[in-house]
């Protein structure tokens, strides 16, 4: 028990910058896991990751005038995304190019003069940090902020959350009965950078959607109901950074990336246990096939 | 929910368009629409695929807005709308139950939470298109015609006095097809407007008392015992295709009939010298 103790407690207990980083990370699971679920819904999960390369430069930008502050670093990539965003949704409405094409175009040119900006300006050092993150490194303005994040994310959430479904399940209806479609979509889009900035403080602009997507998608072998998913997600983003955490503690790895990681190991885990995964889905099919072989024979 | 849209003053037609054009990014779908659809009218719309059936649809419930001319309501009038299976995620992780409240939308809004009545119309309308058994399953689970009946019974949670079917019958085995028929049937006998696209001209001749044959424009319009003839070949009972069309029916409006022809054998260009 005190073995226990010793293991999973006490490197929280005995230093501050842990507990900070438990705390920013729990907070970015609230908040970022449910957006994760909505964009794995929407078939946007691949435009989640183009996003959180959209705001490199609005982070450079930020650097480049104030040095390595969280506020206008967060302040700039907050503009640089929703500029990706509705500038990738003109272009696929005004030409041939489809939104995903015209968003990996604009990302790839985004993430080129973030790092141009950043390195030039600063040392590796530095762009390791924007890119990567340092979720040791947290302080109460940074903590504050993802706070901030968490609050408006769950607020909106709760606000549209029926929208949401219905948007997402059955679009054409959606339009039948309500006009706020393209609102929704506007609220959700901005939510997902939010969470991006959000998570970039902890887990830079490379790796935090991992926080997003892996747990969503790891939460959809478990459960089939959309609530449930959500709740399960968060539960699996705790999980992941938790033992992201202290697996950088005990083995010296890279923070950021051990989060991931365990959630890249629940993943997996997800994807051959999950109730809807291989073992279980499989072995369930062939009963029924079996059943059915039964009932015919009789 | 209808900007564009202004109302009627004659109170004999639900719905009237006038020289409604339609269309997406780079092509024209519907032209010069005109016509009106009579209050507590039932209404089958036919015609090939691409001729436009959907896109009308579209229009009516404002998803498309007119390139030119517009379409107008009766007074007091709530539309609901089914679209076709393939518009849908059913992937989705939601319950049937869930599913079906999506049809108190209108009354309850974005806010609006769902109350113990709103439960018990919710149950009512699943246990009337005899889904009660699968309440709480997933729609991933169910199979093509048990989700046909939950999107009927999300009509039904609607309570609208306009309702818009967008190929209910496609790809749905004949038990499931007679008892939505009869529920399309009920809707009518309770002075609803319907209308409903169809390709299968035997269902339309049957159930159907109007019907409108679309090429981009109605090319037929009225009564369908007029439109059709009381034979129709089992083997040649879907419109998809103008020799089928030929075959398995007569229009009695001749001009009608060659512009339809003319439009599927040579090209949609040839409307344009009727």
């Amino acid at each position: 028990m005190f073995l226990l103790y010793d293991l999973l407690v006490s490197p929280f207990v005995e230093f501050g910058f842990m507990r900070r980083a438990l705390g920013g990370a729990i907070l970015l699971s609230i908040g970022s896991c449910p957006i994760g679920v909505f964009l794995m819904l929407r078939r946007m999960s691949l435009t989640g990751d183009a996003m959180s390369h959209a705001i490199l430069p609005g982070v450079a930008f930020g650097f480049l005038f104030f040095g390595l502050q969280i506020l206008p670093m967060a302040l700039g990539g907050m503009v640089a995304g929703i500029i990706v965003a509705l500038v990738s949704g003109l272009v696929s409405r005004l030409t041939i190019l489809k939104e995903d094409a015209s968003l990996a175009s604009l990302y790839l040119i985004s993430l080129s003069i973030g790092v141009i900006i950043v390195s030039s300006h600063g040392s590796t050092i530095d762009l390791m940090h924007v890119l990567f993150g340092s979720v040791l490194a947290l302080n109460n303005a940074a903590l504050i902020l993802i706070a901030e994040i968490v609050f408006i994310t769950l607020v909106l959430l709760f606000i549209f959350w029926r929208g949401l479904v219905a948007e997402c399940l059955d679009p054409l209806f959606f339009r039948s009965v309500s006009k706020l479609g393209g609102v929704i979509h506007l609220i959700f889009l901005i939510l997902v950078v939010l969470n991006l900035v959000g998570g970039f403080l902890a887990l830079g602009t490379l790796l935090s959607v991992g926080l997003m997507i892996l747990p969503a998608t790891s939460a959809r072998f478990w459960s089939s109901r959309v609530e449930i998913i959500v709740a399960i997600s968060v539960g699996i983003g705790i999980c992941s950074c938790l033992s992201g955490l202290l697996l950088s503690y005990y083995a010296s790895l890279a923070t950021g990336p051990a989060i991931i990681l365990s959630a890249g190991v629940i993943y997996v885990a997800s994807i051959i246990f999950g109730p809807s995964g291989i073992l279980f889905n499989s072995r369930f099919k062939l009963t029924q096939i079996n059943n059915k072989l039964k009932r015919k024979i009789k | 929910m209808y900007g564009f849209a202004k109302m009627i003053s004659n109170l004999i037609n639900a719905i009237e368009f006038n020289e409604l054009t339609l269309g997406y990014r780079d092509s024209l779908a519907v032209t010069e629409f005109s016509g009106a659809i009579k209050l507590g009218s039932l209404t089958a719309v036919v015609g090939a695929n691409g001729s436009g059936k959907s896109t009308i649809f579209k229009g009516i419930i404002g998803a498309l807005k007119p390139i030119s001319g517009n379409i107008l309501f009766a007074s007091h009038q709530e539309i609901a709308y089914l679209p076709q299976r393939s518009e849908l995620d059913l992937s989705f992780p939601a319950r049937v139950f869930d599913f079906v409240s999506l049809g108190l939308w209108s009354k309850r809004g974005l806010l609006g939470r769902i109350t113990s009545s709103d439960r018990q119309c919710i149950a009512n309308a699943i246990e009337k298109v005899g889904l009660s058994e699968v309440l709480h399953k997933t729609i991933d689970n169910l199979s093509g015609g048990q989700m046909q009946r939950a999107m009927f019974a999300r009509v039904i949670v609607q309570d609208a006095n306009i309702i818009l079917l967008d190929e209910p019958f496609n790809a749905i085995d004949a038990n499931t097809t007679i008892d939505l028929i009869d529920q399309v049937k009920a809707w009518h006998n309770e002075k609803r407007t319907i209308m409903v696209i169809m390709h299968d001209l035997n269902l339309v001749r049957k159930y159907f008392p109007n019907m409108i044959l679309m090429a981009q424009k109605p090319l037929a319009w009225g009564e369908t015992s007029k439109l059709l003839t009381s034979q129709i070949p089992m083997a040649a009972r879907c419109s998809q295709s103008s020799e089928e069309m030929e075959s398995a029916c007569e229009v009695n409006n001749y001009v009608a009939f060659q512009s339809i022809h003319r439009q599927y054998c040579k090209g949609k260009n040839d409307v344009s010298t009727l």
